[in-house]
């Protein structure tokens, strides 16, 4: 079963064509990378796919409630972790995770539950009590990854999850996402080429709001002729291979 | 319900800064305490700076300081994200306007105790008018609440809503009567600050104090038209962020 079936979708801001008619259909469980440079229109597309904003034509269906017509349906079965570090700075790390939880329909026992389970599953006990401002930047960045599983979603939303993390953190990130393969339909989207090509079952390459390829990385690879997965990217994308 | 339980994270995310509390709550008191020891030692200070007069206008002052926790707690969360986060959850545009205000009525309640208490040390009467007093800070507050509403709705950086907030908090001040006595200035200056809704909002607890209850509704409603004439486009303007 397709999870996310886009038809035609676009975003046109002022006379600036963010995304141009997209085209994409991904799998149920699947671990979907979304590639490309600054501005080739990765975030406006996860955020029409949010609801966040109303994409100008086009529509997408989301496990089959469109984004236009039934965003309320849409939100129920989604969730997101932004770019930015999004918590509740003077909440405590288990408060955070309880009131996302709760704000997505948990009861108050569901919620101490589901906090629970992440609270062990991302291994973060031992600063459950702390105020999320006080944590580094990875464990905010863990943090914010169990506030948007603990809703159990159908379809997650990674954006730039790893952004700014040094390579221990990022590589701690990577072991954490892993393990999340099965459990929901993830789409990531990063500038890391090796993230992408380490994560994801297949990969989307877009450029000014186009999709110029879509495949694994072995199959994106093989059809560029290039070799290695850095060179593929940058045939698709902007000016060319450097 | 999800409006509670969004309510409830706003009501810690202010009242775990120590440094707000302090403002809005610590401040009117000193106020109170200074300006009234000031006014035994110097007999000739202006009646403005009796207590009776100038206890209720630092509740209302007071009360200035929560819309800016509004304004300030909406930016940060659009700064940090968070909101993106909420935004891609069922939370509606009704829950966030709730969720923002509601904890702010009861910090509203208990600044106007802590202001009586210093009141009463300066000989404010104690007798069953402080409870109507205490429910009349309650709308005041509402109208404050809609000002932060309306500049967190309107202005996406920390920056401007804390500036349009120094605004307000002065506006409170010098338009409201607190410190310059408007009947003696009179003229346009007074027709204006009465256009405008903190000096009504300073009369009506004044009123409301004193137990001259006729006067207390009209002045209120002054200040509830600003409230709705600010909400609307709060709302409108909030609503319209959510949609990108």
């Amino acid at each position: 079963m397709n999870a996310i079936e886009i038809k035609g979708l676009s975003k046109i801001f002022d006379e600036r064509t963010a995304v141009d008619t997209l085209d994409l259909t991904i799998k149920q469980g699947e671990f979907f990378g979304l590639l490309g440079s600054n501005g080739a229109g990765k975030t406006t597309t996860i955020k029409m796919l949010c609801c966040l904003i109303q994409p100008t034509n086009g529509d997408a269906l989301m496990m089959g409630n469109s984004i236009v017509k039934n965003s309320e349906a849409v939100k129920q079965i989604i969730n997101v972790s932004p770019q930015e570090t999004a918590v509740a700075p003077k909440l405590t790390v288990r408060e955070n995770l309880e009131m996302i939880a709760r704000i997505h329909g948990s009861s108050k026992e569901q919620a101490t539950q589901k906090a629970g389970k992440m609270l062990s599953v991302f291994d973060m006990q031992a600063r459950a009590r702390d105020r999320a401002k006080a944590l580094s930047g990875g464990f905010q960045r863990k943090l914010s990854i169990a506030m948007a599983l603990i809703t159990e979603p159908q379809i997650l939303f990674l954006d730039e999850p790893s952004l700014g993390l040094d390579v221990r953190a990022r590589r701690e990130l990577w072991k954490t996402i892993n393990a999340l393969k099965g459990i929901a339909t993830i789409i990531l989207t990063t500038h890391y080429l090796e993230e992408a090509e380490a994560l994801s079952d297949r990969i989307c390459i877009m450029d000014k709001g186009k999709v110029q390829i879509v495949g694994t990385a072995k199959e994106i690879i093989g059809t560029a002729g290039t070799k290695t997965f850095e060179d593929a990217f940058l045939m698709y994308t902007e000016e060319g291979a450097l | 319900m999800k409006s509670f339980i969004f309510a409830n994270r706003n009501f810690k995310e202010i009242t775990r800064d120590p440094a707000s509390m302090i403002m809005s709550i610590g401040f009117p008191v000193l106020l109170i305490v200074a300006l009234s020891l000031m006014k035994q030692s110097i007999g000739g200070m202006a009646d403005i700076f009796e207590v009776g007069n100038f206890a209720p206008s630092m509740m209302v002052f007071g009360l200035s300081f929560f819309g800016m926790f509004v304004g300030s707690l909406m930016s940060t969360d659009k700064e940090t994200s968070f909101l993106m986060r909420l935004f891609a959850s069922p939370l509606t545009a009704v829950d966030y306007i709730i969720g923002y205000s509601l904890p702010v009525l009861p910090l509203a309640v208990i600044q106007g105790i802590c202001c009586f208490i210093a009141a009463f040390f300066f000989g404010l009467p104690f007798n069953v008018n402080i409870i109507l007093t205490l429910v009349v800070l309650i709308p005041i507050a509402a109208f404050f609440i809609t000002c932060g509403l309306f500049i967190g709705s309107v202005f996406s950086s920390s920056t401007s809503v804390s500036g349009f907030s120094t605004i307000l908090i002065n506006a409170v001040v010098f338009l409201g009567g607190a410190v310059i006595p408007l009947d003696l200035i009179g003229g346009i200056f007074k027709t204006i600050c009465y256009l405008l809704p903190f000096a009504h909002a300073n009369d009506a607890v004044k009123a409301a104090i004193s137990g001259e209850y006729t006067q207390i509704i009209p002045h209120l409603l002054w200040v509830l038209g600003y409230a709705v004439v600010l909400i609307v486009p709060a709302t409108l303007i909030f609503r319209k962020k959510m949609k990108g």
